[in-house]
């Protein structure tokens, strides 16, 4: 009796976990199989290569170029400011700052990460996307800067903190061992911690990364849905999320190229997501645990 | 032989307290140590000798806990005084640890690292060489001075953490058990370099391997409970100690 | 100080360089700080006027004084109650089975890869599975038919919202229930096993109370960005004009989210500032959220330290 119920139990278990399976598998499936009509009519190589995008006006022309080259271009301004912004700030925390000063600034730090998409977009088209018009001539109502900008901000606790977690866990005596030489604080933050808890920081870097590939609403909302071919940040770019968007919220009709092309789309932005997901995996997987 | 030279002091302790928050880790403490001796600190678990060690290069700084009181001397000059730079004085007095703690970089980087940053101007290929053989690692590591420091043995880190601190060419070499961890062939190795270091060195190393001290000092001082209770030559101390309270550390009545 | 000149001026050299360093890493993390600041009063100038209770409770509108939140503002707490109904116990169940149960077989680090790839997989894909599978359950229209009384498709329905949210947070809360579970020391275990208690009893009796703490911030980190997630309900198809709140879960709904993205797109200036009231009722309820919880894990914990 005990046996049996334990045993319902165990498996009662097993099939919530095993949910993940079904989630993934879902979510491959149905990219593929709503995909492969959009496929018939244009050729993976045409959709891959093309460099021009036009899915709603005739001519039609399928080429995702411009949409993974504008994701691209939002996702390069946000990891070069938050790159540097997340690791020093990171260093900040675990090396400089208190442990009481830590204890009220991480958490609050991470109330930014907490903070819906949404409102982020309402943040660049406010306030950045205005102060960046005042300040740089030629930027575009809609452009690739404000909302890489922004996508940085909603990252940056991501990284801090997750590096920071990983610069705490290098060892003291490993800081002891510089200092015992002469080193200064900052030779000690540069030259040991940051390349001792490396992988763990590569590992926030690409996590980062990843969010910034599949944001939408601040792109959506702030970059604009001109799938221009163009690495000019000031410009008015469509990644691929945003051109999904855009799509959901036309009146494309469903089962027509145009509409299925968010699928093909769709599917190419997983693609991108899961390399990088599973290369944070190994990165972390091979993340050097030290024992001291 | 002609006049004995009497040996330059190179660290004085006048006096010295150290407090963690309210408990006292060392109190009054005053001692001399001369250019090119091997002081041994000995005492038991919690006597205040690895404090007192760490103190002399102001690793205690890092403690924000730590208070101090009376004076330290280095060369004359108050180390805790107002002008003094803390990062200078750790190139001029080194620290090896309990553990050996290789940077996880290669050999010859773990050498070159610091005198890197404090702008060496020397050849560093010799510089690697010189303070390998001074650390008797070099028949063992010349072959592989570019993989990592983490393949060693903990005996030929050890060794090689020492090597790293002579290429800062100190004046003084602070060793906190540097062979706590090591099984006794590495320990004897180190026991062996550190008699040798005395030629150009000051060394204080703190033990509580009562054998160790004995084999590798010239003088020994005796803590307990935060006080110095003696400090002399070292066959003195082991034979004719004149507290008893060190007779009956020494005898391994506590402790 | 016997050195020579050259170390001298290295010395000053690196010291500067420690100060600018050490000011760098302070202005990083004020950075932060600075937009967040930033954000936030920007929202409370432009929104605050416009926040009423009459705001709270009219349906939105062509102009801007009129329209009001409450079809939103239903709509999120109908799809996010229901979604923590659904979410909590798959979720600490999962975690349960992965951390307790699978002796660490291909299996369980089969399924610990694949929810580590999920939640790392953009939210609006989330939508597109969402679409497909409970908006139009592989159909090409959404007309409903009942089935075992279950209406199907879904429809564009607070249902399929539920389900698509609950699939994006169930990664969220299966971490970080498994961190929890993983804090909980294994004495405690061995303790209940060594007392002859099964694997159920040991977890139910001793593991969970004692992982419970952080198993609720888990809970609460997961539903605070549910109610957050734009892009799916975007891409299911949530309405942006409903002007009624539901009262079954086969109702059509909107949600603060997309209600705030919607006025946020429109030209008029006015509606930025509707959309302002909107954030600062979203962002209210998600610190309540994180407030009450906060509440909870101390009195838990002082309970447990009485």
């Amino acid at each position: 009796m005990r046996s049996l119920r334990e045993s319902c139990i165990r498996h009662g278990l097993l099939t919530s976990a095993s949910i993940s399976i079904l989630t993934s598998f879902g979510i491959l499936f149905i990219l593929i199989k709503e995909s492969l009509p959009f496929f018939e009519d244009v050729s993976p190589w045409e959709f891959l290569t093309g460099t021009n995008w036009a899915p709603l006006m005739v001519p039609r022309d399928y080429g995702v170029i411009p949409l993974v080259v504008g994701t691209l271009l939002v996702t390069g301004v946000a990891a070069l400011i938050v790159i540097p912004v997340g690791s020093l700030a990171a260093m900040y925390l675990s090396e400089y700052a208190s442990s009481r000063a830590r204890r009220i600034l991480k958490p609050t730090l991470e109330v930014l990460a907490g903070i819906p998409t949404v409102v982020y977009g309402y943040f660049a088209i406010t306030v950045v996307t205005p102060a960046l018009r005042a300040v740089i001539p030629g930027v575009e109502v809609f452009n690739a800067l404000s909302a890489g900008i922004v996508v940085a901000v909603m990252i940056i606790p991501t990284v801090a903190s997750l590096s920071d977690d990983a610069m705490r866990s290098v060892p003291n005596a490993l800081r002891e061992a510089a200092f015992g030489l002469g080193a200064t604080q900052k030779e000690v933050t540069v030259g040991v911690v940051y390349p001792g808890a490396i992988s763990g920081v590569m590992a926030a870097y690409v996590l980062a990364i990843g969010r910034a590939l599949g944001e939408t609403m601040i792109v959506t909302m702030a970059a604009g849905s001109t799938p221009l071919l163009t690495l000019n940040p000031l410009d008015s770019v469509q990644t691929m999320t945003g051109y999904i968007v855009q799509v959901s919220l036309g009146d494309t009709p469903a089962g027509t190229p145009g509409y299925m092309s968010i699928f093909a789309v769709g599917l190419l932005l997983f693609v991108i997501t899961l390399s990088l997901n599973l290369f944070r995996i190994w990165i972390q997987r091979r993340y050097v645990r030290y024992d001291t | 032989m002609k006049n004995p030279v009497i040996p330059r002091t190179v660290l004085e302790a006048r006096n010295l307290s150290i407090h963690y928050g309210d408990s006292a880790a060392v109190s009054g403490v005053s001692l001399k140590i001369p250019e090119r001796e091997v002081l041994a600190i000995i005492g038991p678990s919690g006597c205040g000798k690895s404090t007192l060690l760490r103190s002399f290069n102001r690793m205690n700084d890092f403690i924000d806990s730590c208070r101090f009181e009376g004076e330290l001397l280095f060369e004359g000059v108050n180390i805790y005084g107002p002008n003094i730079d803390p990062v200078e004085l750790r190139q001029r007095i080194g620290m090896v640890f309990q553990r050996p703690n290789p940077f996880p970089k290669s050999i010859r980087a773990n050498i070159t690292w610091a005198p890197r940053m404090a702008g060496y101007l020397g050849d560093y290929d010799e510089l690697v060489e010189r303070t390998l053989r001074e650390a008797a690692l070099w028949d063992e590591s010349k072959d592989k001075l570019d993989k990592s420091a983490l393949s060693l043995s903990g005996g030929q880190q050890q060794r090689l953490c020492i090597a790293r601190s002579l290429a800062m060419s100190p004046e003084v070499l602070l060793m906190d058990e540097p062979c706590s961890a090591l099984d006794p062939i590495a320990t004897g190795k180190i026991e062996e370099l550190i008699r040798g270091l005395r030629e150009q060195y000051t060394v204080v190393i703190v033990t509580h391997n009562l054998q160790q001290a004995g084999r590798i000092s010239d003088r020994t001082a005796f803590m307990y409970q935060g006080d110095l209770i003696e400090i002399d030559q070292t066959d003195r101390l082991f034979t004719q100690p004149a507290k008893k309270k060190t007779e009956d550390y020494i005898t391994g009545r506590f402790g | 100080m016997n050195r020579s000149q050259h170390f001298q001026d290295r010395f000053t050299q690196r010291h500067r360089k420690d100060r600018l360093f050490k000011s760098l890493t302070k202005v990083a993390m004020s950075i932060g700080f600075i937009a967040l600041a930033i954000l936030l009063t920007g929202i409370l100038i432009e929104g605050l006027p416009w926040l009423s209770w009459d705001f709270l409770d009219r349906y939105p509108s062509r102009t801007p004084s009129k329209a009001g939140f409450k079809a939103a503002f239903w709509g999120s707490l109908w799809v996010i109650g229901l979604t923590t109904l659904m979410t909590v116990p798959i979720g600490v169940a999962g975690a349960v089975y992965l951390e307790e149960y699978s002796a660490k077989g291909r299996f369980a680090k089969f399924i610990e890869l694949l929810i580590s790839n999920l939640a790392g997989v953009p939210s609006i894909l989330y939508g597109m599975l969402g679409l497909i599978a409970f908006v139009r359950m592989f159909q090409p229209t959404t007309d409903p038919t009942t089935f075992l009384g279950i209406q199907v498709p879904f429809g564009r329905s607070v249902l399929a919202g539920t389900c698509t949210l609950s699939l994006l947070v169930l990664p969220v809360l299966t971490i970080a229930s498994r961190e929890a579970l993983k804090a909980v020391p294994d004495s405690l275990r061995l303790a209940a096993f060594g007392l002859g208690a099964t694997r159920w009893q040991c977890v139910r009796h001793h593991v969970l109370p004692s992982a419970a703490p952080g198993i609720l911030t888990g809970v609460v980190l997961s539903i605070s960005r549910a109610l957050g997630e734009t892009a799916p309900l975007v891409m299911m198809g949530a309405l942006t004009y409903v002007a009624f709140t539901p009262s079954t879960v086969y109702d059509p709904f909107t949600a603060m989210p997309i209600q705030i993205f919607n006025w946020a797109s429109r030209p008029q200036p006015e509606f930025q500032s509707v959309a302002a009231a909107g954030i600062i009722v979203l962002l209210a309820v998600l610190l309540g959220m994180n407030a009450v919880v906060v509440l909870l894990r101390n009195r838990a914990e002082r309970s447990k330290a009485a």
